[in-house]
């Protein structure tokens, strides 16, 4: 198909099967998206963060955890882009890694807490009543301490480590998504085509999975966006205060604690990773930002 | 009637959403693979020392029954003794709360004092290049992680330019000269009147409050911006306008007029997520407040001063989430 076949296939206002409509939706939300200069920059970041970390072996120009003691704190050059760090680690090699964890926890957490929230969230909306109120009672009451605090006190309970940072993070995340789906459930409830569907003699959570669920679908995605970068930095807070990723593991936070008595002298050191957690944190926020405008103008 | 009702309903579900908070406190407390009775007593405590601390403690008796006896604990103002001070965890509480809600207090005021203009003048001119520009601040502010920030402000302000003091609440030479009465360190230096305690005080709180409210500025400006569009789009203010009246009324006294009874809620929430924001910001400051003796619990698996600490900051959110949603219905006749 040319390009302009295709164009004009996705554009079509009489799409012949539910593939072209979808596909057809999909790319005039692009259209939308692509005029937005902060959200595509945040796309951008995004993508080349993923690029950089999957490809961190390639990229680096050693393994983040051989030192050279007699190269100790050197300042940024040709042979090290960022310097190295207290133990003459190269920081270029360790922050490129440090996008691994950083990500790999990100999605971890996305992967556990969006299937939950949603769920929680559209049938809390949907069925009503007892249900309704029990599931966000529950979600009232881990949205009742602040996310940091919560995941501070569970990882003193567990053991400090990326797992358990993982999991504290995940217990804290997924009631604000649960709280937008079932905001969506709840107007969808109302509908015509969801009383038609009844009906016809779908079952109760037929409509909620095939029908309420898919709806819901873009304002959490948005949401899930933005908290990704509140993710970002509650996972180097943690890493910060000693209670994330241990070292010797380049984790952006752990990488910070472990050396900020450094910044009088070589500021450098904690300074990079410091830059490198505001940079994702900041692109997922704009490419939110963009995706809002496009997917949910509603949602401030 | 029915907006009393609904009011009435929100502060009805504080005890269930506090139930819930003491449940999840108890049971991280429970989880904890250090085992109390040694955290108290120490390794080398004889084994008969164990077994008493250990029934002192109520740990023979089955989980229901030990919740009711932290619950009944809790009731009575016990969050039990903290083993690195020794002392009780309410009594140390009452001595760092204080200190956090200074550096937040001043915090959220620098936040409004510029983000409610910035959302403001960015609504006035939507779309606009100074739009774009406050649409960059207040995105910055929510994704600068406040660490890094305030050490980067330690290291430009106090090392590099020598403009503002190091860490701390106060300078050395003012140690122990302030008498403590309300526990914020400003106000009581101005109670006993020692001026230049207040200012050292003052130039301390200056660098921790600037980091902690750049990070709550971003959901200020947001928010006044969004409020803002809306009331500007509303029909009164194309009234106001045809009336000829000036620019900045329309802006200020007509469209603002509105918002400001939304924003009550904005800033409480925003107060309350500035407690998170807190922690991270007194480990690097040293500010003695309730987030660093957190922090300092945490790494000596301190679990009461932990959970202590937790349950605290987990009452004053759901406290300022009430007062949000109360302003909210009581002030916005529209909320019915």
């Amino acid at each position: 198909m040319s390009d302009s076949a295709l164009r004009s296939w996705l554009l079509s206002d009489t799409p012949d099967s539910r593939r072209q409509a979808a596909w057809g939706r999909a790319y005039r939300s692009w259209l939308r998206f692509r005029v937005n200069p902060l959200g595509m920059a945040g796309l951008v970041i995004v993508v080349a963060l993923l690029i950089a970390s999957l490809a961190a072996p390639l990229l680096a120009v050693q393994s983040p955890d051989v030192q050279h003691l007699t190269l100790r704190l050197a300042p940024p050059s040709a042979a090290h882009w960022f310097g190295t760090d207290e133990l003459g680690r190269d920081l270029y090699s360790r922050v490129l890694y440090g996008g691994r964890i950083t990500l790999g926890m990100v999605l971890t957490v996305v992967v556990l807490v969006t299937p939950i929230g949603l769920v929680v969230g559209a049938l809390a909306g949907y069925l009503g009543g007892m249900a309704d109120r029990i599931l966000m009672r529950i979600t009232d009451i881990f949205l009742s301490i602040p996310q940091l605090i919560l995941a501070l006190a569970f990882v003193a309970a567990l053991k400090p480590g990326v797992t358990s940072a993982v999991i504290a993070i995940a217990l804290t995340s997924w009631p604000p998504i649960a709280r937008l789906a079932r905001a969506d459930a709840l107007t969808i409830r109302g509908t015509d085509f969801v009383a038609a569907i009844g009906i016809t003699g779908a079952s109760r959570m037929r409509i909620v999975f095939r029908h309420i669920l898919p709806l819901c679908l873009p304002s959490v995605i948005v949401r899930i966006t933005l908290d990704m970068s509140g993710i970002i930095l509650t996972a180097a807070g943690l890493g910060f205060l000693g209670m994330g990723a241990q070292p010797p593991t380049p984790e952006w936070g752990t990488m910070i604690a472990a050396t900020r008595g450094y910044i009088l002298q070589q500021w450098w050191v904690p300074t990079i990773p410091g830059i490198a957690i505001l940079f994702a944190s900041l692109a997922f926020n704009l490419l939110g930002d963009g995706l809002r405008d496009v997917l949910d103008p509603k949602q401030t | 009637m029915r907006r009393l009702r609904a009011l009435a309903a929100s502060v009805a579900s504080v005890p269930v959403t506090l139930f819930g908070l003491v449940l999840i406190t108890f049971v991280i407390g429970r989880v904890v693979p250090i085992d109390p009775v040694v955290a108290i007593v120490g390794d080398h405590a004889p084994p008969q020392v164990i077994a008493r601390v250990r029934l002192e403690l109520g740990l023979d008796r089955p989980l229901p029954v030990q919740f009711v006896i932290y619950v009944n604990r809790l009731l009575h103002g016990d969050l039990g003794r903290s083993v690195m001070t020794s002392h009780r965890v309410t009594t140390d509480i009452a001595h760092y709360f204080p200190a956090t809600i200074e550096l937040a207090t001043a915090a959220i005021l620098i936040a409004l004092a510029v983000g409610i203009p910035l959302g403001v003048f960015a609504a006035a001119k939507g779309g606009s290049r100074f739009d774009h520009f406050v649409r960059v601040i207040s995105v910055g502010g929510q994704s600068v992680p406040v660490f890094v920030l305030g050490m980067i402000f330690l290291l430009v302000f106090y090392v590099k330019l020598g403009i503002a003091p190091g860490t701390g609440q106060q300078d050395v030479l003012f140690e122990g000269m302030v008498p403590r009465v309300t526990g914020m360190h400003i106000i009581d230096a101005a109670l006993s009147g020692q001026w230049d305690a207040v200012q050292d005080g003052l130039a301390h709180l200056a660098l921790p409050a600037l980091v902690l409210g750049y990070f709550s500025l971003g959901y200020i400006t947001r928010m006044t911006r969004a409020y803002m569009l809306d009331a500007l789009h509303s029909e009164h203010i194309i009234t106001a306008r045809s009336k000829g009246l000036s620019a900045a009324r329309v802006l200020w006294v007509h469209a603002f007029g509105n918002v400001a009874v939304g924003l009550v809620t904005v800033i409480a929430l925003a107060y309350a997520n500035l407690l998170s924001g807190a922690v991270l910001t007194e480990t690097v400051f040293s500010w003695p407040g309730l987030g660093m003796y957190l922090t300092v619990s945490l790494l000596n698996a301190d679990m009461n001063a932990v959970l202590g600490a937790t349950l605290v900051v987990g009452v004053v959110y759901v406290g300022l989430n009430l007062l949000a949603d109360v302003a909210y219905r009581l002030l916005d006749p529209r909320v019915r």
